[in-house]
């Protein structure tokens, strides 16, 4: 194949130094350059970095240990000297638990999602491009899994695996794989009939990397923007699976967790007990609004 | 590897070794209905730098025939019966390796649609260069060069800008231009265009094809081009196939069918254009419609159509009648039919 080296008519000149650069920008370079103008997703994006920080930064960060108890200390109110944000019914440091129960929401929120887009989108891909009979047999498969209302679905697998953080992730998982990949498996098919697949082909692609490049590159951006927006769902699923005692064991800190343990404190110190409710509530909150706002910035079109 | 841009080169070597030749290619697709013909007893040739034109309306089955010389249809669903032999290899028997060095660098392809035959995610560089480090194990800023190299050649205007572009910027003209860019990247042999003027507007479509042509001619590209426009044929081709329900009707040199054409429909297809028609009068039109392939008739599909009809018409498909040094038509009164009308010589002025 050095056909195009032995011709000298068609030698490679050296990449031109003079090709204007920044006139034009890469596709991420737009998406950044339509991220700038949206406040609302920057803010919420800093959002969600300071909370992904922090909960990293837990050890450091953390004013207490997450795990001392103390019997006289217990369900201060917000503002109490030592504990800002009070404390819990065992007298645990509040500011401290949110912060170290950031990091198993987060994980509950993040991890399924990214498992799922992986597992997910490769079997819609597949099944989307290839058609036929593998389409059958993978798309009713996950018919299966949609018979079920999701968050059912993720109390019956994680009841019937035993409680505790892994059946929790894999509850979550399963509960997403399907969704995920009928989406994917919804572009692959559309893009499997345009010509630029065939003019691949015809350019002497082989079928994988048919699939790698092309089919890939259009079915990503679907699906991430899909994808963002359960990262949401899925803590806030994660935290049902542990209010109902069925994600993570106490003592770990973990929103859901703390919220159920803290009901029976709820006529003595309200806001306290509310307060692993507003942390979903935000950082569920901050991944909706930048997936829209994603959504938004990754249309190439608009 | 040979080194064939040698032969494409050296005319004189042309006549000795025919590019492409086609025996007998028949295509049938598979459905769950049955078994339908697309393409029935397809034969044509084709020497270096030659540009092969195949004529016919929707459906005919010139898309299909096209696409089965590069295997693109889809497998399972049909089936590709007889020789495809280009240089020499048989395409229809080749391993799907084998087949795959020869798309994109040897025979390449231009598709009607710029809209849909670029992948709107990739940049029109990215995507020259992609076949260009297929083909040529070229690094990524070589192939970019080259992009860029090509962009220039068909004559994209600020190419350098347009690399980064993606399809969705360009205007259709220019997404056709980047389409034929991807397709001359490796400067193949042997060019296969499926109606690429088609989808433009009428003064884009000229410019196009004078842009084809030209660069047929200077890189000596073996051409199969794929229209149902009388006006293009006329323009830019050497040879011309007629098709009609799946089969080569008449097929000769362009001047053969094109002043003096034999069969039937070939002759109702080129009364039936506009230039050199008195202005107040409808144009003359073949009656009827196209046969459903499904359901042929027994005897020549164009009979039920024809006005030189007779019973043996009906009963049984006529066979192939010599016509020219190298041409045939497929008609059973070929030798009784009146010369042409002078409607023909009208082409040559488009």
């Amino acid at each position: 194949m050095s056909e195009m080296t032995t011709n000298p008519s068609l030698a490679v000149p050296a990449p031109g130094e003079d090709v204007p650069r920044g006139e034009r920008r890469s596709y991420w370079g737009n998406v950044r350059e339509r991220l700038r103008h949206d406040p609302v997703t920057l803010f919420f994006m800093a959002v969600i970095v300071a909370a992904v920080g922090t909960a990293v930064l837990a050890p450091w960060v953390a004013p207490h240990d997450p795990y001392a108890t103390s019997m006289l200390a217990r369900l201060r109110p917000i503002g109490t000297e030592g504990h800002i944000l009070g404390t819990d019914e065992l007298g645990r440091d509040m500011l401290s638990r949110l912060i170290w129960g950031a990091r198993t929401s987060l994980l509950m929120g993040i991890l399924p999602v990214v498992i799922a887009v992986a597992v997910g989108g490769l079997l819609g891909v597949i099944a989307g491009f290839m058609g036929g009979a593998v389409n059958m047999i993978v798309m009713r498969t996950m018919d299966v899994f949609y018979a079920f209302p999701s968050v059912l679905l993720a109390v019956a697998i994680s009841g019937t695996l035993g409680g505790g953080m892994g059946s929790g992730l894999l509850a979550l998982t399963l509960v997403f794989i399907p969704s995920l990949c009928r989406i994917a498996e919804t572009a692959a098919s559309q893009i499997r009939s345009l010509d630029f697949v065939d003019a691949a082909r015809a350019s002497g692609a082989p079928v994988h990397s048919i699939i790698l490049t092309h089919v890939v590159g259009n079915v990503l951006p679907p699906v991430l923007i899909y994808a963002s927006s359960l990262i949401s769902v899925s803590i806030l699923l994660a935290a049902g699976l542990s209010f109902l005692g069925l994600g993570v064991s106490p003592p770990t800190a973990d929103w859901g967790q703390m919220l159920s343990s803290l009901r029976q404190g709820i006529y003595m110190q309200p806001l306290v007990c509310a307060l692993p409710g507003l942390a979903i509530l935000i950082v569920s909150l901050s991944f909706n609004l930048v997936s829209d706002g994603l959504r938004q910035a990754m249309d190439i079109k608009a | 590897m040979t080194a064939p841009s040698k032969i494409v080169a050296d005319p004189s070597q042309a006549a000795a070794a025919p590019l492409l030749e086609v025996e007998n290619l028949h295509v049938d697709f598979i459905s769950r209905a049955g078994r339908t013909p697309a393409v029935r007893d397809v034969s044509f040739g084709l020497a270096p730098g030659e540009v092969l034109c195949i004529l016919g309306e929707s459906g005919s089955g010139k898309s299909v025939t096209l696409r089965a010389l590069m295997r693109l249809l889809p497998q399972g669903r049909s089936e590709i019966r007889g020789q495809v032999r280009f240089q020499g290899e048989d395409v229809l028997k080749m391993p799907r390796r084998a087949l795959n060095m020869l798309r994109g660098a040897r025979i390449s392809m231009i598709f009607q649609e710029p809209m849909t035959a670029l992948d709107p995610v990739f940049t029109i560089g990215d995507q020259i260069a992609e076949t260009v480090i297929r083909h040529t194990g070229a690094s990524r800023e070589k192939a970019m060069a080259r992009a860029l190299e090509l962009l220039e050649l068909v004559r994209i205007p600020s190419a350098e800008r347009r690399l980064k572009a993606y399809p969705h910027e360009l205007s259709g003209g220019l997404r056709q231009r980047a389409m034929i860019a991807v397709s001359l990247s490796c400067y193949p042999q042997l060019l296969l265009a499926d109606e690429p003027t088609t989808a433009l507007d009428a003064t884009v479509q000229i410019q196009i094809l004078i842009l084809l042509k030209q660069l047929q001619q200077d890189l000596g590209m073996g051409t199969i081009f794929v229209t149902h426009d009388l006006g293009v044929a006329a323009q830019i081709a050497d040879k011309i196939a007629v098709m009609y329900a799946g089969r080569v009707v008449e097929y000769g040199s362009a001047e053969e069918v094109l002043l003096n054409p034999s069969h039937p429909y070939a002759r109702g297809m080129l009364a039936s254009t506009v230039s050199g028609q008195p202005r107040d009068r409808d144009i003359a039109a073949i009656p009827g419609s196209p046969p459903d392939m499904r359901n042929l008739p027994a005897g020549c599909a164009f009979a039920p159509r024809c006005a030189f009809a007779t019973d043996l018409c009906h009963r049984s498909e006529p066979g192939l009648t010599q016509r020219g040094a190298f041409g045939h038509v497929s008609c059973h009164h070929v030798h009784r039919l009146d010369p042409p009308a002078p409607a023909g010589a009208s082409v040559t002025t488009l």
